[in-house]
């Protein structure tokens, strides 16, 4: 496998002036991430970023499991582009794979037929009266940190190298298949060869770990999950993933897709609870963290203003690993101090030492 | 672990594995009728077939894992066969299908 396969797939990635498009699923899965998306790129980067409280979710979900119809799903994407051309920007960022992976297929379909884009102008003109624009250039998220991956580096608070041992952190990299299964040309490397979070961990001094499965599904997918009896078979793909991962011992995984995160994070501990496996070194999970979490622990962002205690996983071992200096007190503490309630211990967890101190006290 | 019941377990996985299938028996049945090597897996079979329509009886289901040789139960699910040939009649690529369900049951024999 050649090393540079992936600069094959290119794609041009404006560098300022982005009209933000955020994911319905993430707000709620990971609410620090995308504030930390955009106070990257404001405060430390200087890029303007319109954060536009018109727009709605893409819809994306309720197409794939055929609730939303096609003529409706095309309509509220062209309302989104109509918007992004009132605000006066021309460069569309999603913070979702799945709305990433809409907004393509729909540009595409319009391009290969034309009618629908017509009778796409024609439903948005009646409903809204807007004016579909089509943007100059769609990116993801990820692509954005990917481009400025160089200026994350320069003003590193940190490296992801462990600060025990002085060894480059492994990780490993998922992509979400929606990013360039659908369209390889949109995405920085193609399917096979995904570079934009192996690009952000060797910039930033991490390692990234090959393994057998590297470019297997998670298993959220949309019927898989939706439906209670096919969730066998979301679970399977994360598991045979796991399995393939953990003989490399990975430090964390980093992923650019809502679904992928939490799955991947979310399905050890039903993994735990099924079977009794844990993937992560000492018995305990492999933290799953968003690119923006990474991207924020680099230039030194306070792990739970990233918010970092919503995953399944406890993140504490790692930041260890880095080095950042947290409170460990304040971990379930939200805005103004308040205390937002505490998950239950659980094996991936390493509450488990705290919890025998607790007995004993 | 808490042994608790989420409704759903993991899949185990359906991978059929040509390198560690034993394919002499397949091969045997292919080399005896070639013409099964021009199925297009249309379904015809299945959906024309008495048997399938009151029972599970699948055909191309059962002849496509022969093929790959997946054998464990097929002598028996052809017992369901009643050899009504229909689904002779209506094979778009002429297969003797009859035919086919005496030559698996030959070569195979109680698998």
């Amino acid at each position: 496998m050649r090393r540079a396969s992936w600069q094959e797939y290119q794609k041009d990635i404006a560098s300022d002036k982005y009209y933000y498009a955020r994911s319905c699923i993430r707000q709620n899965f990971f609410p620090g991430s995308e504030r930390a998306f955009l106070d990257i790129l404001h405060n430390d980067l200087g890029i303007d970023v319109f954060d536009d409280p018109l727009h709605t979710s893409c819809t994306g979900i309720g197409y794939h499991s055929d609730v939303v119809p096609l003529e409706t799903i095309m309509t509220v994407v062209a309302r989104q582009f109509a918007l992004m051309a009132e605000a006066g920007y021309e460069n569309f960022i999603s913070s979702c794979i799945t709305s990433f992976g809409i907004y393509n297929e729909i540009l595409a379909t319009w391009e290969e037929f034309p009618e629908t884009e017509e009778r796409t102008r024609r439903y948005l003109r009646e409903a809204t009266g807007r004016e579909l624009v089509k943007p100059r250039s769609i990116a993801h998220t990820s692509d954005i940190i990917f481009h400025h991956r160089e200026a994350i580096a320069r003003r590193a608070k940190r490296r992801l190298v462990n600060v025990h041992t002085g060894e480059p952190l492994r990780v490993v990299e998922h992509i979400g298949c929606h990013y360039a299964k659908i369209f390889p040309k949109s995405g920085i490397g193609g399917s096979e060869f995904p570079y934009v979070l192996a690009g952000m961990i060797e910039s930033w001094g991490g390692e990234v770990v090959d393994y057998p499965e590297r470019r297997h599904c998670c298993g959220f997918g949309f019927r898989n999950y939706l439906v209670q009896a096919n969730r066998g078979s979301s679970i399977a793909n994360s598991h045979k993933k796991l399995e393939s991962m953990a003989p490399y011992k990975p430090d964390f995984i980093v992923a650019n897709c809502p679904g992928c995160t939490m799955f991947l994070d979310k399905w050890q501990y039903a993994i735990a609870e099924m079977e009794g496996t844990t993937y992560g070194a000492d018995g305990r999970g492999i933290p799953v963290l968003t690119y923006e979490e990474m991207a924020g622990l680099v230039l030194g962002y306070d792990p739970w203003e990233l918010g970092m205690q919503m995953h399944q996983v406890d993140v504490e071992p790692l930041l260890d690993k880095l080095g950042v200096e947290y409170d460990r007190e304040a971990k379930y503490l939200g805005a103004g101090g308040k205390y937002i309630g505490k998950p239950a211990d659980v094996a991936v967890n390493c509450e488990s030492e705290r919890r025998i101190y607790e007995i004993k006290r | 672990m808490r042994n608790l019941n989420f409704g759903y377990g993991i899949s185990s996985p359906r991978a059929i594995n040509l390198d560690n299938n034993d394919l002499r028996k397949s091969n045997d049945i292919i080399r005896e009728m070639p013409e099964l090597q021009a199925c297009i897996g249309c379904g015809s079979c299945t959906a024309s077939c008495t048997a399938g329509n009151i029972t599970s009886f699948n055909f191309r289901k059962l002849h496509t894992s022969v093929r790959r040789g997946e054998y464990q139960g097929a002598y028996e699910e052809l017992s369901k066969c009643m050899l009504c040939g229909k689904c002779r009649l209506v094979c778009p690529r002429g297969i003797n299908t009859r035919g086919l369900v005496m030559l698996i049951k030959r070569k195979l024999g109680d698998f």
